[in-house]
C-alpha cells in the first residue's frame, strides 16, 4: 500500500521504461520546438503591428519562412524521429514473457501461463510483471474496441475483437503504474482502469507460483460462512474461484482477489469495506456494470463474504 | 414573523381606529400573542445559534483525507470527499445536524468516535464494517463529519 501511495500515478511526465522515455523525449522536443516557433511568430507579428512598420519583402519571407524553414525543420525531425524510433522495443513475443489481456466492458481479464504446469490461469484488472525485462502483452477484446494505455510504460494500443494486437512493457524498476482504457467504449469507459505492478524478478516468480494455486481453504467459521455465501448468492454463475467453483468467465476470476490493490477495474482500493459496498450495490458505484446488486443478503453474511474475498491471496 | 408582530403592535398603537375592526381577530389575549411571538423568535434562533458539536479536538482536514483513504464513499455520499460514490449507507450531507447515529445512538463526539473506530462493537450486526480505523483516526474523522452542516 505504501508503494501505491508514493508512486506518481499515471503520468506521461514520469516515464518508467525505455520506451516511455523515448516517447517523452519526442514530446519534449516537439513541445520545445513548437514553443520557439510560436514565440518567433508572435515577435514578427508585434514588429508588423508597430506604427512605423515598413512593408516587408514578401517574396523573401514566403520563400524563407514559408517554404525553406518548414522543409529544413520537418526533414530534420523526420530523420531524427525515425532514427530514435528504432530504439523502441519491437512488439513481439519473441524473447519476452507473454501475458494475455482481454478487454471487456468494463474490466480487463489477464491470463498468465504457469511455468510449472504449463496451464493458463486468469486474474483481472492488475497486470503483474517482472521489472527489468520485456513482457509482451497479447491484447484482444470480446465486445467493442478498447485501448490499453499505461503512460509511464508505453504508448496506447487498441484491443480489437477478433484480433490480437501486441504491446511490450519493460518497467525499469519495481513500482505500481496506473493505466486506463483510452478508447471510448461505453457508459463506464472512465472507470475502466488497471494497475501494472512491476516486481523484482524473484518476487514475481514467487507471486506467479502462488497465483497458479487454487484458492486457500477457509481457516475459520467466518470465512467458511463467506465461502458458503459465495455459492448461495450464485456468484459462481459469473465468477470463478479455482478450487471452489470453476468455469465461469463472464466476470473477473476471484481466486486471488485479496492480493489485488484495487477492485472494480481500478475504481476502489481493495479492502473488506469496499468489497462489501461493491457487492451490496455495484450499480450505484459503476452504473451499467454487468454485476447486479445483491438484493437479499443480510449484513452478517455480507461481512462474511467480504472477509472471505479479502483473504483470498 | 414580521406580519405577526405587525398584527400585534397595530391595535396597540391605535386602539379605536378602523384598523382594529378591520383585523377582526383580537380575540386572542395579548399575553398569548406575546408567548407565540417569543416561541417564534426562539425557533428562528435555533438554526443560527446552535453551538457546533465539538469532536474532542480532532483535525477536520486530516479527517477528510482519512475518509478518502478508507474509501467511505464506496457506501456513503460525502460532500468534498472524492471517489466513486455508493448508496449502500446513508448520505452524510449535513451530518453535523443529525441527532442520532446508527438509528438511535445520540450523535455525540464520543459516541461517533467509538462508532467509526469499531461499528460492530457499538451495534453488532450493523452493515457498516470494522475497517481497522484507530481511535485517533476516528477522532479526526468525527471532527470532519461535524463540519458538514
Amino acid at each position: 500500500m505504501t508503494t501505491l501511495m508514493n508512486t506518481p500515478l499515471q503520468s506521461v511526465l514520469h516515464p518508467a521504461s525505455p520506451d516511455a522515455g523515448i516517447i517523452a523525449q519526442f514530446a519534449w522536443v516537439l513541445f520545445g520546438g513548437g514553443a520557439v516557433i510560436f514565440i518567433a511568430v508572435m515577435a514578427l507579428m508585434a514588429l508588423g503591428l508597430r506604427r512605423d512598420a515598413r512593408p516587408a519583402a514578401a517574396r523573401w519571407w514566403i520563400a524563407g519562412a514559408g517554404i525553406a524553414l518548414p522543409v529544413v525543420v520537418l526533414s530534420a525531425l523526420l530523420v531524427w524521429s525515425t532514427w530514435r524510433s528504432a530504439d523502441l522495443s519491437p512488439q513481439t513475443s519473441r524473447g519476452a514473457m507473454a501475458i494475455g489481456v482481454t478487454a471487456k466492458m468494463w474490466w480487463w481479464e489477464v491470463r498468465y501461463r504457469d511455468p510449472a504446469s504449463g496451464r493458463e490461469f486468469a486474474s483481472a484488472n492488475e497486470i503483474r510483471i517482472p521489472a527489468g525485462r520485456p513482457v509482451y502483452l497479447g491484447l484482444t477484446s470480446t465486445d467493442v474496441i478498447h485501448s490499453l494505455w499505461v503512460p509511464s510504460l508505453n504508448g496506447k494500443m487498441d484491443t480489437v475483437p477478433g484480433r490480437v494486437t501486441g504491446l511490450t512493457l519493460h518497467a525499469d524498476k519495481p513500482g505500481v503504474y496506473r493505466g486506463q482504457c483510452a478508447e471510448y467504449c461505453g457508459e463506464q469507459h472512465a472507470r475502466m482502469a488497471l494497475h501494472v505492478v512491476a516486481m523484482a524478478p524473484a518476487e514475481f516468480e514467487r507471486w506467479l507460483a502462488n497465483e497458479a494455486q487454487p484458492a486457500p481453504t477457509p481457516k475459520d467459521a467466518l470465512l467458511e460462512r463467506g465461502r458458503a455465501a459465495f455459492l448461495e448468492q450464485r456468484c459462481q454463475s459469473c465468477h470463478t474461484i479455482r478450487g471452489v467453483a470453476e468455469g465461469a468467465r463472464l466476470g473477473p476470476d476471484l481466486t486471488h482477489i485479496g492480493g489485488r490493490t484495487h477492485i472494480a477495474a481500478g475504481t476502489l482500493r481493495n479492502h473488506r469495506g469496499t468489497l462489501a459496498g461493491w457487492i451490496a450495490d455495484p450499480q450505484a458505484i459503476k452504473p451499467g456494470a454487468r454485476m447486479p446488486a445483491a438484493l437479499d443478503i443480510d449484513a452478517d453474511t455480507l461481512h462474511a463474504l467480504a472477509a472471505y474475498l479479502e483473504q483470498l491471496k | 414573523m414580521i406580519l405577526f408582530l405587525l398584527y400585534y403592535i397595530e391595535p396597540l398603537a391605535s386602539p379605536n381606529s378602523i384598523v382594529r375592526y378591520h383585523f377582526s381577530l383580537p380575540a386572542l389575549p395579548h399575553a398569548c400573542l406575546l408567548a407565540i411571538a417569543g416561541l417564534c423568535l426562539a425557533v428562528a434562533g435555533c438554526g443560527e445559534h446552535e453551538a457546533p458539536r465539538k469532536a474532542n479536538g480532532g483535525d477536520p482536514a486530516r479527517g477528510q483525507r482519512l475518509m478518502a483513504h478508507y474509501q467511505c464513499t464506496a457506501c456513503h455520499a460525502i460532500p468534498e470527499v472524492p471517489g466513486a460514490v455508493g448508496d449502500v449507507g446513508p448520505p452524510l450531507e449535513q451530518f453535523g445536524l443529525r441527532s442520532y447515529i446508527a438509528g438511535g445512538i445520540p450523535n455525540t463526539a464520543d459516541n461517533l468516535t467509538r462508532w467509526l473506530d469499531n461499528p460492530q462493537a457499538v451495534k453488532p450486526g450493523t452493515a457498516m464494517p470494522d475497517l481497522g480505523v484507530s481511535p485517533e483516526e476516528a477522532r479526526h474523522m468525527a471532527a470532519y463529519l461535524y463540519t458538514l452542516r
